[in-house]
């Protein structure tokens, strides 16, 4: 099965083009888009499983060998993150049945979902850097028809925006992947790293920091890294649930992982600079991002918020590039995918029933929706790192690397910044659930206990992901690994 | 010829960042445009110009053309052709829906107190 890599992304291709052939048969659509994924998620765990007990997977198209052709590398990071974005995307497309509206499915709403997983899926996994770009406009497209789709007010303004910020950030793409192809003469990641070496050994670092800076600009705008951040309150606020659940948890962390990958893989020869960069913005990112996180009294915008403090914490240990650091982040971007695709759509469980998104307006939940209440508490305790959900042991793993790089004032903002992201849930629970109960006006309506399966299931799979850190932790050193000798990556790809 | 296109390049992308920054929608979606236009010369620029040659003449052609590219340039003018296409639909939908194309009138304060 030499193609396998292939599949995760091959898979929801297909059933994208078959899903717009019957986009006015919603119940069809549900059952295709619901079973591919499905399937997915099954390939995906296997291709992680082969990584662990085979090593690095690759795949050259065309049969051109590497560097001449693209080549598609799963190493144990991408394979993981493939599989937590299979499961998400499928618990995302289970809560679409009855959270999303036959209005918006009739209307390619599943055909754009597994198109924006193939450009996920085909991201995490692309070993050359052009066809990673060609794979970030595939999940731009579908996230700006999944941003739009419906046509209401906020969203068609907030799309213009999301448009705009995303247009400018590819163009500079290109530009950056021009630079870097005059002074290294290929694309592909692993031969990049090779003559970017020769080049640092030559001495002239200057290039090289430029171009680094540049793709940190690029990535960052994807990532919603302080300061390029401005556009995701507002855009993220627009959409509905599903949706936003579904750009919280995976579309930032494409930018993450970019950075992870092109950081580790491309510039660790630079001197520094961009370490240091990297690490002031990983910083501020988390400040603000609590900030934010405390100031509002919405509860999308809380979480909204939060995402900022994610990207924050992966990237401070990012930056200390040592192995502990790195297994940190990486178990931390697995946990806050999950974690967050389950508050956003517990989230629009609330805005459901209550109708508004107005935490001064929704009062006593626990009254009346007992599961959902305790639901929503695990999954801000999980996020907000409190043994032994998964949260803790990617916290630990992470300050303990951040202290190891002596750099103790991230380490303590890390530290400080789980109390204030706790602080911002619990705001929500207990105003929210707390207190007297309201009636709302259309409460009845809100299929609480069906659109309940979905949250249900990542919250069960966060609590599982942290009891059993134990039994992960293998798979998450093997990647941390990689991303720590990037030779490991080298030689698997271009096999000398 | 890099240096004609450095000037070239650098004018596209001056022009392309005043009209981002002006406030008519439909200014911003032709800056974006030229934005792209100029990172793709600039694509091609860095792939070496005056060679004189078409790409790929067979193994022992004396002189030829990069073509990847011409490829990568390909790619990208697709993609972009694509998105100006939806961004211009998007912004006569919003136009109709919201009545304005002020981008000072598209704040949006939802959530915000």
């Amino acid at each position: 099965m030499i193609n396998f890599l292939l599949l995760p992304i091959l898979i929801p291709l297909i059933t994208g083009v078959l899903l717009m052939f019957i986009n006015k048969h919603v119940m069809l659509q549900r059952w295709v888009a619901s079973i591919s994924a499905f399937v997915t998620v099954i390939i995906a765990a296997m291709l992680a499983h082969k990584v662990h007990t085979e090593g690095i997977q690759t795949l050259n198209l065309s049969n051109w060998d590497a560097p001449f052709g693209i080549t598609l590398v799963s190493d144990m990071l991408s394979a993981l993150l493939v599989l937590t974005t299979s499961i998400i995307s499928f618990a995302c497309i289970i809560f679409s049945f009855r959270g999303i509206g036959q209005e918006r499915e009739k209307f390619n709403y599943y055909a754009s979902m597994s198109f924006l997983i193939v450009g996920v899926n085909g991201a995490f996994t692309t070993g050359d850097i052009f066809n990673l770009f060609v794979f970030f406009e595939v999940m731009l497209m579908s996230s700006y028809v999944l941003i739009v789709l419906g046509g209401t007010k906020i969203q068609l303004r907030e799309s213009i925006k999301y448009l705009l910020v995303n247009v400018i950030s590819s163009a500079l793409f290109v530009i950056a992947v021009g630079y870097l192809y005059s002074v290294t003469g290929t694309l592909n990641m692993a031969h990049l790293s090779e003559r970017i070496a020769s080049i640092s050994a030559d001495g002239q670092l200057g290039i090289i920091t430029v171009i680094g800076v540049l793709f940190m600009i690029v990535f960052g705008l994807k990532g919603a890294v302080f300061p390029l951040f401005f556009w995701l309150p507002g855009s993220y606020y627009a959409p509905p649930a599903p949706v936003m659940a579904i750009f919280g948890a995976l579309l930032t962390k494409v930018g993450v992982y970019s950075i992870t990958r092109t950081y580790s893989l491309l510039f660790y020869h630079e001197g520094g600079t961009i370490q240091t960069l990297l690490g002031v913005m990983a910083v501020l990112s988390i400040i603000l991002g609590v900030i934010g996180a405390i100031a509002y009294w919405d509860i999308k915008k809380i979480i909204i918020y939060n995402i900022i403090t994610a990207v924050g914490v992966i990237l401070a240990g990012v930056a200390s590039m040592n192995e502990d650091a790195l297994a940190g982040s990486v178990f931390y971007i697995i946990h806050d995918m999950i974690v967050k695709a389950a508050l956003f759509l517990l989230v629009g469980i609330m805005i459901a029933i209550t109708g508004t998104s107005n935490l001064k307006q929704i009062s006593g939940l626990i009254k009346n929706y007992p599961g959902l209440a305790w639901t929503f508490f695990i999954a801000s305790l999980a996020l907000a790192g409190i043994p032994p959900l998964s949260g803790f042991v990617g916290k630990l793993l992470l300050i303990k690397g951040v202290f190891d790089a002596e750099h103790y004032w991230t380490g303590a903002i890390v530290l400080m910044s789980s109390l204030f992201v706790l602080f911002s849930v619990m705001k929500i629970f207990i105003n929210g659930f707390w207190g007297k109960p309201l009636t709302y006006k259309g409460e009845e309506k809100a299929p609480v206990r069906q659109l309940m399966a979905a949250p249900v299931i990542l919250v069960i799979l966060a609590v599982v992901y942290g009891v059993g850190a134990d039994f992960v932790f293998p798979y998450i050193s093997q990647a941390a690994n990689i991303l720590v000798n990037p030779d490991l990556y080298i030689d698997a790809v271009l096999k000398e | 010829m890099e240096i004609l296109m450095a000037f070239v390049i650098g004018i596209l992308f001056m022009c392309a960042t005043y009209l981002i920054l002006s406030k008519s929608l439909l200014r911003i979606i032709i800056g974006t445009g030229l934005l792209s236009h100029g990172a793709h010369l600039l694509l091609l620029t860095m792939g070496g110009l005056k060679k004189g040659a078409a790409p790929l003449l067979g193994e022992e052609a004396p002189s030829y053309t990069d073509p990847l590219p011409q490829a990568l340039i390909l790619t990208a003018i697709v993609i972009s052709f694509g998105v100006t296409a939806f961004f211009l639909v998007l912004a006569y939908r919003a136009y109709k829906e919201l009545g304005t194309d002020n981008m000072e009138k598209l704040r949006g304060t939802e959530g915000n107190d």
